[in-house]
């Protein structure tokens, strides 16, 4: 801000605040002459006015209004670059309360972050602290469940597009995860027919029934030799690869969905996955307390 | 007392139509209120219609409780006390009857644009360019016809009702000009030439006035002809007038910041809204005052005249809104109360509570005299609505405010490990039973302006009867 517009700020206040002071300095006494008068003789419409004073007690509000708007101006950023006696802005409020609940919390995760997150995920309280921090920050796409939804991975089940050892969910919640799959459609033919036989052929990695209706084998037949460029990333047997994140395309976990219309989507489009980068959002320790609750959703506690 | 012997003719015409259209606008726009309380209370109500959901309904309620039943009101009656109290009659009429059916086109075309999509977003200021330019043509007619009625006054004064009129008027012109800049891109689609944080602090600019020179300083113009005309007493102070009156508009004007708390806005910005907002309950209160110490000496009447009921309880909830508003903009407060139905229930005591049952007050003294009636059809039944205001108001005020606290302090509270305790879902559902609460104070409301709206439709249609029906106060 620069002074101009610091000064304006803080003449105008000042004029406005002193206006009001000024408008009851004139107005809190009425002369005797006005006094002996019931009414001020006007009328409007057989309507008069009463020559009553101001009421002392709305008086004394007033003037306290006036004096609190003083002080506060005073003791809080208000009047242009003046930043007030106390120095508070509301940057430095929040950053003391993000400090006070890291005060009183840090000890906690610190005692957890020391546990392997193996063995974290059998202790109780470590989990209803991580299913709470999980509800936080993670459910609003993984679900409240952690079953997911399309799109977002199911953590609940034995699958992993990058892995569910520790390291690896550890990595997956601090540095985030951006999954890939670019479109596939000129490479494995460029005609609605060749994408739906390759679309077919992939359906019947984890269906291998399908090769048993006629038409569907001469689909998989014609498709089979063009899945190499597939392979490059799911493998040759389109078991996947955790290192890139490519999904296993022999069971029957499917992100984006196992219809025929959802395969062909993915490869006349590609599929984007974005996780993105925890890490400078949450600390380090409640990072190992979510991942030792996410561990244990796959592992659950050995039962007592 | 001195009465001029002959009084002008008054031009009744343009008073007459704005009077009915505000009785007919307050049920449309209260019965949208209701069909969207419905629906927050049983989101199944929206019916996947896009014309019929919450989001595009919401705005036709807002605009046309406040500008098309506050507004007609506010117009119609200040046709009315203008030409009575100055003595005149109104100036050009032509332009008057123009300010008439202009404003009623923008509000069909309110009601026609905003279920259909068309907005420019900005609260209270949805309607598109072309409306706008509208709205400013017919603001314009009505500050003309206004000032130049006053023009022609017999007597050196102008009475206080006509301040707060005329400094309504004003501020409106100058709030929706400079809100509404933008720059069109198609027949129906326009940009605001603000943008970011500047935006948003020209739209509450904007909003706050339009409570503080729309809902407040217009309501109290008529407050201040019908309460004394009612009462048959004179106005308490008019040393409390002339401060109230310039400390209001000078201080109102700055409040608005108050609405962006611990937001992108500067802070120095925020504390001067607050200060001012602190600031601003006294000048509001004096209102209150001057209203209710207009009865002094006159209290019996309370027992007998619903009128003077429907008077008396809305300086009440105007004095109760103008103390929670200025509680509610101290930053402490805020940071519990923003963002939850506290703040609907804020909006509605000041709405329910002081806008509708001033103007249904000044509606049923007024209606006998336009009509020349000796007076309303059913004096019980304008009793019976008193009742049902009040419980309405009482009920949807106290489920938003309990509604609202829980809201805010579930959002706060936290565990011992610094998460959250509350997630969203399970707050939203303890608000039900509280929307289903206020959708029934909404409903009682209505009701009470179906039955005004019977009553209003009776005594037009009765018998004429002029000899008691001037206006004139019979003071002993």
């Amino acid at each position: 801000m620069s002074d101009f517009w610091s000064w304006f700020i803080i003449i105008i206040v000042a004029l406005n605040l002193l206006g009001c002071a000024g408008l009851l300095l004139w107005n809190h006494q009425i002369s005797p002459e006005e006094a002996a008068k019931e009414t001020t003789g006007h009328s409007f419409d057989g309507i008069q006015e009463r020559n009553a004073p101001l009421p002392r007690w709305w008086l004394f509000l007033f003037i306290g209004t006036l004096i609190f708007a003083c002080i506060y101006l005073a003791l809080y950023p208000g009047l242009g670059k003046f930043e007030g006696f106390l120095d508070w802005t509301s940057t430095s409020q929040y950053e003391k309360e993000v400090a006070l609940v890291a005060r009183q919390t840090d000890p906690l995760f610190e005692e957890f972050a020391k546990v392997p997150v193996e063995e974290l995920a059998e202790y109780p309280e470590a989990l209803a602290v991580g299913g709470r921090l999980f509800a936080n920050n993670c459910a609003i796409c993984h679900g409240s469940d952690a079953r997911g939804a399309k799109g977002y991975p199911n953590l609940t089940d034995d699958d992993w597009l990058y892995g569910g050892q520790p390291e690896q969910i550890l990595t997956s919640i601090a540095q985030g995860r951006q999954g890939m799959m670019p479109p596939m459609a000129a490479a494995v033919g460029n005609t609605d027919e060749a994408v739906r036989d390759m679309a077919i052929y992939v359906q019947s990695l984890s269906r291998p029934d399908l090769a048993n209706e006629a038409d569907k084998a001469a689909a998989i037949e014609r498709a089979k030799p063009k899945f190499a460029v597939c392979a490059a990333c799911h493998g040759p047997e389109g078991k996947g690869n955790q290192a890139l994140g490519a999904p296993n395309l022999t069971d029957t976990t499917w992100l984006y969905g196992p219809r025929l219309e959802d395969i062909e989507v993915a490869i006349r489009q590609g599929r984007s996955g974005h996780m993105p980068k925890h890490e400078g959002l949450l600390s380090e320790e409640k990072i190992h307390v979510i991942a030792a609750y996410v561990y244990s959703l796959s592992n659950p506690p050995a039962q007592q | 007392m001195e009465n001029s012997a002959v009084s002008p003719p008054y031009n009744y015409t343009v008073v007459r139509q704005f009077t009915i259209m505000s009785v007919v606008w307050g049920i449309v726009g209260m019965l949208v209120g209701v069909i969207i309380a419905a629906q927050l209370a049983w989101p199944a109500l929206n019916f996947e219609l896009p014309w019929f959901s919450f989001g595009r309904l919401r705005p036709l309620h807002t605009n046309a409780v406040i500008f098309a039943f506050g507004g007609s009101a506010l117009m119609g009656t200040s046709y009315y006390v203008v030409q009575r109290t100055c003595q005149a009659t109104l100036a050009f009429p032509k332009l008057a009857a123009f300010s008439f059916w202009g404003w009623q086109v923008v509000i069909v075309a309110a009601a026609i644009t905003l279920p259909l999509g068309y907005t420019s977003t900005k609260e209270y200021a949805e309607l598109e360019w072309p409306i706008d330019i509208l709205i400013t043509l017919v603001w314009v007619a009505y500050a003309i016809v206004f000032f130049a009625t006053i023009a022609r006054r017999k007597q050196p004064h102008i009475y206080v009702a006509n301040w707060f009129y005329g400094a309504f008027i004003i501020a409106i012109a100058l709030l929706h000009v400079i809100n509404n800049l933008e720059i069109p891109v198609s027949a129906m689609k326009s940009y605001s030439v603000y943008s970011g944080t500047i935006d948003a602090m020209v739209q509450w600019w904007y909003g706050h006035n339009a409570v503080g020179f729309f809902l407040t300083a217009g309501f109290l113009g008529m407050m201040y002809y019908y309460v004394p005309v009612q009462a048959q007493r004179p106005v308490y102070s008019y040393r409390l007038s002339i401060v109230h009156f310039w400390a209001l508009i000078a201080v109102y004007m700055w409040a608005g910041p108050d609405h962006l708390h611990y937001s992108s806005l500067p802070d120095w910005a925020q504390s001067v809204g607050m200060v001012f907002s602190i600031v601003l309950l006294a000048p509001s209160w004096g209102g209150m005052i001057n209203g209710m110490m207009t009865l002094s000496g006159a209290w019996h009447k309370l027992r007998t005249d619903p009128i003077i009921r429907f008077m008396i309880v809305a300086l009440s909830f105007y004095g109760m809104s103008t103390f929670e508003g200025p509680m509610m903009s101290i930053k402490t407060v805020n940071a519990l109360s923003h963002n939850t139905d506290w703040t609907i229930g804020h909006v509605h005591s000041g709405a329910l509570g002081w806008v509708a049952m001033i103007t249904i007050g000044a509606i049923y003294v007024m209606v006998p005299r336009l009509f020349d009636r000796k007076q309303m059809y059913s004096i019980g039944w304008i009793n019976a609505h008193f009742w049902l205001s009040t419980i309405g108001t009482v009920l949807y005020i106290a489920s938003m405010w309990v509604s609202g606290i829980m809201q805010g302090l579930m959002w706060r509270a936290v565990n011992t490990d610094g998460t959250l305790t509350y997630n969203f879902v399970q707050e939203l559902v303890e608000r039900q039973p509280f929307y289903i609460i206020r959708l029934l104070g909404g409903v009682i409301f209505l009701a009470g302006m179906i039955l005004m709206a019977v009553n209003v439709y009776k005594t037009i249609v009765g018998e004429r009867d002029t000899s008691g029906a001037d206006n004139v106060l019979q003071t002993a």
